[in-house]
């Protein structure tokens, strides 16, 4: 139950999903309040957080995406049209880099920041930066990166939080219950 | 000229060998004396996470000391810090710095020391002990200051010492920056 087939996914893919979409979609939350609440004290306790949060993400990311490679894959249910089926991957590309492009971004940024603020994630430990130049320059543009890839990326999750909902209700198959419970499985499974 | 030397010219002058000399210099030491802003400073050091530290320096503040020749115990110093007049070299620093993150230089807008005993520990040395207000909050600290000379009516001292900063309510940022503030002051005071 642990380990995905090719017509169910398994506890780990499942637990995974749910977690770290909770937590993308939280750190796309904290990182628009942070920025914008009047409080300078709030403000640099929510960064902290936002920065703890990014690094936990960062590795859970690496981690499903190790688990994703060493796994099968259930395939889409047969009713699922044939343009659908050749939009999914892609999307679902699209929403791995996003997953670690963000946070990524994010690291890059504190990395190049002038205010050389140190990373610690959940004051547990000291994060070292990345090898980038600090400057001025470097910082603006990885907090213009930062910021449009969220909002791409929150895009693409909205798109497929709708299709999810469009396979649930809508076409009425197994898509979205089989990211819940290990349980439910394709009638018939073919891989992606 | 320090204490010691003024001490050793005393001698040689009053042609006395013996444990005089200090008191002597200290005599001559004696007076009121203001702190001019020209030949003075107050540095700070926060220690980071991971090594390195935040630096920066009040460039506004004023201050009396006044040293009794008889008992050097009813001594006094008065120094007033401006907050709003922090520096690191960061503007974004700066702001955050006096924002009601830290200092709240808007509300709060001085910093006092008041000594309340001067305890000599060596022929040019002394630690001092007074409260210290920040933001509403007085607390003792001691300082060890350190006679570097008198010429021409200028008394300079070296004064250091470790402020907790936490009990002042500017714990923001910790354990990423260091509770302890180092303080490292230089002061020129001229005869009042």
């Amino acid at each position: 139950m642990l380990r995905n087939t090719t017509t169910r996914y398994g506890w780990a893919a499942i637990v995974l999903h749910w977690l770290i979409g909770l937590i993308f979609i939280g750190q796309f939350v904290l990182g628009w309040a942070m920025v914008r609440i009047a409080s300078q004290r709030t403000s640099f306790e929510l960064i902290q957080l936002h920065k703890s949060f990014g690094f936990l993400l960062l590795g859970l990311v690496l981690i499903r995406i190790g688990w994703r490679l060493g796994n099968a894959s259930p395939g889409l249910p047969e009713e699922v049209g044939a343009m659908e089926r050749r939009a999914a991957p892609s999307v679902h590309l699209a929403l791995y880099a996003a997953q670690l492009v963000v946070p990524l971004s994010g690291w890059a940024l504190v990395s190049v920041s002038v205010l050389e603020i140190p990373s610690m994630p959940f004051n547990l430990f000291v994060m070292p930066n990345l090898p980038l130049g600090v400057s001025e320059q470097a910082e603006n543009f990885w907090i213009f990166s930062h910021k449009w890839l969220a909002y791409a990326a929150i895009a693409l999750v909205v798109l497929h939080i709708l299709a999810a909902f469009r396979h649930h209700f809508w076409l009425r198959d197994v898509v979205l219950v089989r990211m819940i419970s290990p349980f439910v499985a394709n009638r018939a499974g073919k891989p992606e | 000229m320090s204490l010691r030397v003024l001490g050793v010219t005393s001698f040689l002058a009053l042609g006395l060998i013996g444990g005089t000399a200090s008191a002597v210099a200290l005599s001559e030491a004696a007076g009121r004396y203001a702190i001019s802003a020209n030949g003075s400073s107050i540095r700070f050091v926060i220690g980071k996470a991971g090594g390195g530290g935040l630096n920066g320096a009040f460039g506004r503040f004023s201050g009396s000391i006044s040293i009794d020749g008889g008992d050097i115990g009813r001594s006094k110093v008065d120094i007033t810090i401006y907050p709003d007049s922090v520096g690191t070299g960061q503007g974004r620093v700066d702001a955050f710095l006096k924002s009601d993150a830290v200092f709240d230089a808007a509300n709060s807008r001085q910093i006092t020391f008041r000594s309340t005993s001067v305890q000599r520990t060596g022929d040019n040395s002394a630690v001092v002990t007074g409260q210290l207000t920040a933001r509403g909050r007085t607390s003792t600290e001691k300082f060890q200051a350190e006679l570097h000379g008198l010429k021409n009516g200028q008394l300079r001292f070296h004064v250091s010492g470790k402020v907790l900063r936490s009990r002042y309510g500017m714990d923001v940022g910790t354990p990423i920056y260091s509770n302890i503030v180092d303080f490292e002051m230089n002061f020129a005071a001229r005869r009042a």
